[in-house]
């Protein structure tokens, strides 16, 4: 044997030995870390859900419960939809560029059918649940409220197509989950039309 | 019982570990009544652990059944309220220690050189003492709770790119469901007093390596006495044995009146929402979180959203804390406690009081005038206060240091 250590090789040695062990102990955290993920189970769950709109009267909201989330449906009146267009110069983002939204949503009514608004009932500050104000001039919120949603957690206001005011701790409109009439008086929240058909 | 005590000293250092970190363990004489909340955090973390593996013998940790069995505990369980409730007080008495705690570091300068490192784990303290709190905030499964996961969940969704996908992960579903709950059970129950445990011991060698501070702040270790211990100090035990028994006796008056007399404590300990269950679809008319999160909460508030991304009002929040940590170097004067610093410091440690207790008086109350325009004034004199400290703890004016601790006799 000989005396002499090659330090340089015992060194490479050592660190080739410590990253395998390295890239070892990554590979077993990834399913630990994968076990975080929504289940199958989870996921089944939150499948589309069918809703019957035929007893919802102008002016009324219903609420449905998909994926855990409140989603709003809201039948509106003419009045309502009239007012719509005018809104423009009180709101961030009348346009919904920066909102999310479905294609077939990106418009000023936010919607499929003008009369039915169906919206996601979280607010996109920090996912409360804002509440349906519809009456104008509500004694809250002023007398040039013109109606729509407040969010009761920070005070972001949106109108009747989920639009966000400016000024208001929301940074986008209300989201539209997708959705689809699967006859005149069912929606289906959750799956598109494209995908239904 | 000598004999005993030989026979695992041969075997287990236990003679040597409690006289180096306790018995013989010598700090400044002069140690006033700032100097009982470690103590008392130390007590309130056992209390917790305690009263916490008893609560769990009952606590169901599934949606369906978690709120009920709240109140099973509460009703049927014997004692149970009683355990639940010192459970409750015991979280927000942590923080009241804690807060204090850490006060007292920055009227005496504790958490200068060579106490950076001692400091640097009692923020980490403080750090995963509040995810315990927000973990274990949900497991009641009421409707305070679950909101305020939401919110506060929702906030790593401001993440850009990542954002919606990391929230997702968390959960474990596409909302805060039993999925969400049976996890933050598990976080609180064992991962998180784990790490806890770990670095509260850590926290205690590193302040029994370097030494106490005292309200002088100057360092005992410069004038020894013949037997090498510092002429100002006396062992722990029994002089602080002692002195934190009689801390403890006065905190738990006051622990006690609560947990017997007001466990809600007009709402600030356990929130009037949180008697009802869970209701993913209703949303309590005011969102707040417990009181020891609103003066961050305030600041999250103040920041409004631009460039279409509401993410600045988190950077703001992690921001406030993250400075703490770097309070060792950016405090800048020659001296180290309150007693020989000059007045540009006590004037701003003072208004910083003010400031902490105003913003999380916002906190608490609905975002509207005149609580946004005073958690912004909060939120900029909390950042300048931090971020001015190099320039004004430099200019500010001193008064000499003492050569020994100064301590009356009683």
């Amino acid at each position: 044997m000989s005396e002499h250590v090659d330090k340089g090789r015992r060194q490479l040695l050592t660190a080739a030995t410590a990253l395998t062990g390295a890239v070892g102990a990554a590979f077993a955290a990834a399913p630990f870390l994968a076990s975080w993920k929504p289940s199958a189970r989870a996921k089944a769950l939150g499948a589309p859900v069918e809703v019957d709109i035929s007893k919802l009267e102008v002016g009324a909201m219903l609420k449905v419960e998909w994926r855990g989330k409140p989603v709003y449906i809201v039948h509106r009146s003419q009045e309502m939809v009239a007012q719509l267009p005018g809104m423009d110069d009180r709101l961030a983002d009348p346009g919904s560029e920066a909102s999310d939204q479905p294609d077939y949503a990106q418009n000023q009514t936010r919607s499929i059918r003008p009369e039915y608004l169906v919206v996601l009932g979280v607010c996109t500050h920090l996912g409360c649940a804002p509440m349906g104000r519809f009456t104008s001039g509500d004694a809250e919120l002023g007398a040039d409220w013109p109606g729509g949603f407040y969010c009761p957690c920070h005070g972001s206001k949106f109108d009747l197509a989920g639009r966000v005011f400016k000024g208001v701790p929301a940074p986008t409109n209300m989201a539209i989950p997708p959705y689809a009439f699967a006859d005149d008086n069912h929606v289906l929240v959750g799956q598109d039309k494209s995908r239904a058909a | 019982m000598k004999a005993l005590l030989g026979w695992i000293d041969d075997r287990f250092p236990l003679t040597q570990m409690w006289n180096e970190q306790w018995g013989k363990y010598y700090a400044p004489k002069n140690l006033n009544n700032w100097y009982y909340f470690g103590s008392l955090s130390l007590f309130v973390l056992v209390l917790q652990i305690l009263t916490g593996i008893f609560l769990t013998m009952n606590y169901k940790p599934a949606a369906a059944e978690a709120f009920g069995s709240v109140e099973y505990i509460m009703r049927d369980v014997e004692w149970g309220w009683l355990i639940r409730y010192l459970h409750s007080t015991g979280a927000s008495a942590f923080f009241v220690v804690v807060y204090l705690h850490m006060f007292r570091a920055m009227l005496y300068g504790s958490y200068r050189k060579p106490r950076e490192l001692l400091w640097i784990f009692g923020m980490v303290i403080y750090l995963v003492l509040m995810g315990e709190a927000f973990f274990g905030y949900l497991l009641p499964w009421g409707n305070m709770s679950y909101w305020g996961a939401q919110v506060i969940v929702s906030l790593f969704g401001t993440l850009p790119v990542i954002g919606s996908g990391l929230v997702e992960w968390i959960r474990g579903d596409f909302y805060i469901s039993d999925i969400t709950l049976n996890r933050f059970f598990a976080l609180h129950v064992i991962a998180l007093p784990l790490v806890l445990i770990f670095l509260v011991v850590a926290h205690l060698l590193a302040l029994h390596e370097v030494g106490s501070n005292n309200p002088d702040g100057i360092e005992v270790k410069k004038n020894k006495g013949p037997d090498g211990h510092p002429l100002d100090s006396i062992p722990s035990h029994p002089y602080y044995s002692v002195k934190d028994l009689m801390g403890l006796a006065s905190f738990l008056v006051l622990f006690c009146g609560v947990v017997f007399f007001a466990p809600a404590f007009g709402g600030l300990f356990l929130e009037a929402p949180n008697f009802e269950p869970a209701n993913p679809m209703q949303t309590p008319p005011h969102i707040a979180p417990v009181w020891y999160f609103t003066p961050f909460y305030a600041m999250l508030r103040a920041v409004p959203a631009f460039f279409g991304t509401q993410i600045w009002g988190v950077l703001v929040m992690g921001a406030a804390i993250v400075l703490l940590f770097f309070l060792p170097w950016l405090d800048r004067a020659p001296v180290k406690s309150i007693r020989y610093r000059g007045p540009l410091y006590k004037v701003g440690l003072a208004l910083f009081v003010v400031c902490f207790v105003t913003l999380g008086y916002c906190g608490l109350k609905p975002a509207v005038e005149p609580f946004k325009t005073l958690s912004v004034v909060g939120t900029i004199y909390y950042f300048a206060f931090f971020l001015l400290m190099p320039w004004y703890t430099r200019i500010d004016s001193h008064k000499p240091e003492p050569q020994r601790v100064k301590y009356h006799a009683h």
